[in-house]
This record gives C-alpha cells, sequence and structure tokens, in this order.
C-alpha cells in the first residue's frame, strides 16, 4: 500500500496545531508559519522557543503555532523581545511582525533592536499594504500601487517613498543577517525554510539580529485570485524588493539597491 | 525497472480551494472539485493521481498546509 506511515514524506508538523488558520486562501502567513515551526521541530527546540506574536493578521499566530508565545503591542515585537532574551538569554526568542507593524507604527523599535544587536531572530512579512483593517497604505506600498487609501495608486509626490527597511536594518551594526525571501513556489518555501534555520542557529552565536523578509501576497487586500497575486508580485514586488542575501555573518553580500 | 510512484491525500475540509498546489505540481495531478466543502470553498483533489511522484511541491507550498505526501519505490 502506498499510503501508508512507512511511505509518508511530508505531512503538517505537529508544531502547528490543529485550529484552522484564520488567513485568506493562498495567504502565505500560513506557510511562513508552517516553515518556522518545522525549523523548531527538526532542531528539537520546541521548549525552549518563544515566539512573539504582532498586531495584524497574524496577531493569532499563538493559536497556530505550538509553542510558547506572548502577543505585543502594535509594533512592539523587538521591544518585548528583547525583554525576554535578556531575562532568559538560553531560549531562542523570535518576533513575527507585518510591514504595517514593523516598518510603520513599530519602526522605532525595529531599528532600534536591530542597533543594539538583540541576540533574536526577526520574520517580517511584507504584502506591501495594512492587510487586516482592511488594505490601506503601508510605508511599503510600491510606487503606483492602489490600495484602499490609494485607489489611483501611490503617488510618491504626495505620500512620500516606500521604504526598503530590510536594506536599512542591514547598515546597522547590530544585524548579523538579513536576507529576503518569498514562499509563493516550492522552491522558495525551501529556500526561506533555509534561512529560517540560520535565523534560529545564529543565536547560538549571540552575534545579533537576524532578520528575514518574506515578501508575501495580501491577495484579499490586492483583490486579486492567489494565483494572480503571487503573479503580480514577481512582477511588481520582485523587482523593488529583490529577493536574496544581504547581509551574512555580520558582512554586507549585495548592495542596497537605491528605491526608483 | 524501479519507479518512483507518489500519493496525496488533501484533507478537503481544511482545504480553502486556493489552487497554489495546482500550480506548482509539475505533473498536473490535481485540480478543483467542483462541489464544495462544508466551509463553501472548492476544494483540491488529484485528478490524475497516477502521474504524481511524490515530490511534495504541493504540500510544501499549501498555505494551510492540509496536503500529505507518501511515496514508494515499486518494481514494474
Ligand atoms: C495602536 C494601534 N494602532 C492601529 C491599530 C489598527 N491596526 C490593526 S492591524 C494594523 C496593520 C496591520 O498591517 P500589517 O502589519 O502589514 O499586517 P497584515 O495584516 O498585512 O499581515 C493596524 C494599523 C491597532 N490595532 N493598534
Ligand atoms: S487580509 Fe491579506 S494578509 Fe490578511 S489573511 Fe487575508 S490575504 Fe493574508
Ligand atoms: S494549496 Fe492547500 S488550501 Fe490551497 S487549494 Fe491546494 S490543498 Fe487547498
Ligand atoms: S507530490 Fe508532487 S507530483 Fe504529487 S501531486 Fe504533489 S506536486 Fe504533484
Amino acid at each position: 500500500m502506498l499510503v501508508s506511515p512507512e511511505n509518508l514524506v511530508y505531512t503538517k508538523t505537529p508544531l502547528m496545531t490543529d485550529k484552522p488558520l484564520s488567513y485568506c486562501p493562498g495567504c502565505g502567513h500560513g506557510t511562513v508559519h508552517r516553515m518556522i515551526m518545522e525549523v523548531v521541530d527538526e532542531m528539537g527546540i520546541q521548549a525552549d522557543t518563544i515566539g512573539i506574536a504582532p498586531v495584524g493578521c497574524s496577531v493569532l499566530a499563538y493559536e497556530f503555532m505550538n509553542i510558547d508565545m506572548q502577543q505585543a503591542a502594535h509594533g512592539r515585537a523587538p521591544a518585548l523581545a528583547t525583554g525576554i532574551k535578556r531575562c532568559w538569554p538560553d531560549k531562542y526568542v523570535f518576533t513575527y511582525q507585518g510591514d504595517g507593524d514593523l516598518a510603520a507604527i513599530g519602526t522605532a523599535e525595529t531599528i532600534h533592536a536591530c542597533n543594539r544587536g538583540e541576540n533574536i531572530a526577526i520574520f517580517f512579512v511584507n504584502n506591501g499594504i495594512y492587510g487586516m483593517t482592511g488594505g490601506q497604505m503601508a510605508p511599503t506600498t510600491l510606487p503606483g500601487m492602489r490600495s484602499s487609501t490609494t485607489p489611483y495608486g501611490r503617488d510618491v509626490a504626495l505620500m512620500g517613498n516606500p521604504l526598503k527597511i530590510t536594506e536599512l536594518v542591514a547598515m546597522l551594526p547590530g544585524t548579523f543577517y538579513v536576507s529576503r525571501h518569498s514562499v509563493h513556489t516550492p522552491l522558495n518555501v525551501r529556500k526561506f525554510k533555509r534561512a529560517a534555520r540560520m535565523a534560529f542557529e545564529n543565536q547560538k552565536l549571540n552575534k545579533g539580529v537576524s532578520f528575514i523578509e518574506i515578501v508575501s501576497n495580501c491577495n484579499s487586500g490586492w483583490k486579486m485570485s492567489p494565483v494572480d497575486a503571487n503573479k503580480w508580485m514577481e512582477d511588481n514586488m520582485f523587482p523593488f524588493y529583490p529577493l536574496g542575501d544581504i547581509k551574512v555573518n555580520g558582512e554586507m553580500v549585495s548592495k542596497p539597491t537605491k528605491a526608483e | 525497472m524501479a519507479k518512483i510512484k507518489g500519493a496525496i491525500v488533501i484533507d478537503i475540509e481544511r482545504c480553502k480551494g486556493c489552487e497554489v498546489c495546482i500550480v506548482s505540481c509539475p505533473t498536473g495531478v490535481i485540480r478543483l472539485e467542483k462541489k464544495v466543502n462544508g466551509k463553501g470553498y472548492h476544494f483540491a483533489y488529484p485528478a490524475l493521481p497516477d502521474n504524481c511522484t511524490g515530490c511534495a511541491n504541493c504540500a510544501v507550498v499549501c498555505p494551510d498546509g492540509v496536503i500529505t505526501v507518501y511515496r514508494k519505490k515499486v518494481e514494474e
């Protein structure tokens, strides 16, 4: 019999709870959650890992990840992670944040945690808008990109430039590993998982922040089907937010691209 | 000759019909069912199960983690 336990090659990790995810169909949040939990599972650190959930669609991440978690006030996850890690330096501590959380209301916490070099991991899901509250413009919204508050597209002259916060934190001395990924294809998911593993392994070295951006779709907010949203993301988000490593082992490996 | 055979099992009540697995399957195994599940979503099913190689692409990319994959070497 083909379908029997000895032939099993893939199933959802038990470090994801059995609660149905609250995310829209095709939303990358679920995949990012699961890959982080696969890494925690494979490293055998379930009892020693503490996650910080944000405000945003992933506010309920603690319902889905089968580890100890604490939910932070909007944007304050890196500050909360700092406190927990400093009290408990042997634990693996990570934040999980959207772009509204990390790059708008939480910019100060993000930058200062990264500059201080807290020994934590930050997972940053960038979908270019505020998903949870109805698709408003975020600092990360692309020039010309439609959102519920920029129905004619983001006008940079009026609304300012999008913020590449990942390139920004890579310039800070406190970041040790900075990398940008996506989870919309199997290959990209596997690459992200390797990066997530590195982010957890790095915490053993005590050398600063591991910061991983995941460019992801908010298909509901973008008003597209999931498959179309992923295509749109490849065509529009990736040229502006190029995938790949930016900083590895404390050394810059790619020159930050200028915001056009 | 030994051949790799795969099989997938989809938890249809938890599938949200996003189709991300469908475009990620290299051998075109998966399609959306016309029927809907308890939540009202058209759900994915292995329409061409004999094509499955057990590569796990669909399961890895499924946002809701509802696909389980099996693989076995079979003698022809
Ligand atoms: C102090 C405070 N200000 C504003 C809000 C409203 N609010 C909830 S979620 C959110 C933005 C979330 O966007 P993002 O971080 O990009 O996450 P996503 O939902 O897209 O995953 C905002 C502004 C809030 N909950 N608390
Ligand atoms: S609103 Fe956007 S970010 Fe939130 S769950 Fe839906 S697709 Fe995902
Ligand atoms: S990727 Fe998962 S949720 Fe989406 S259609 Fe396939 S099985 Fe269903
Ligand atoms: S395991 Fe591979 S071949 Fe089989 S259905 Fe999934 S993607 Fe297709």
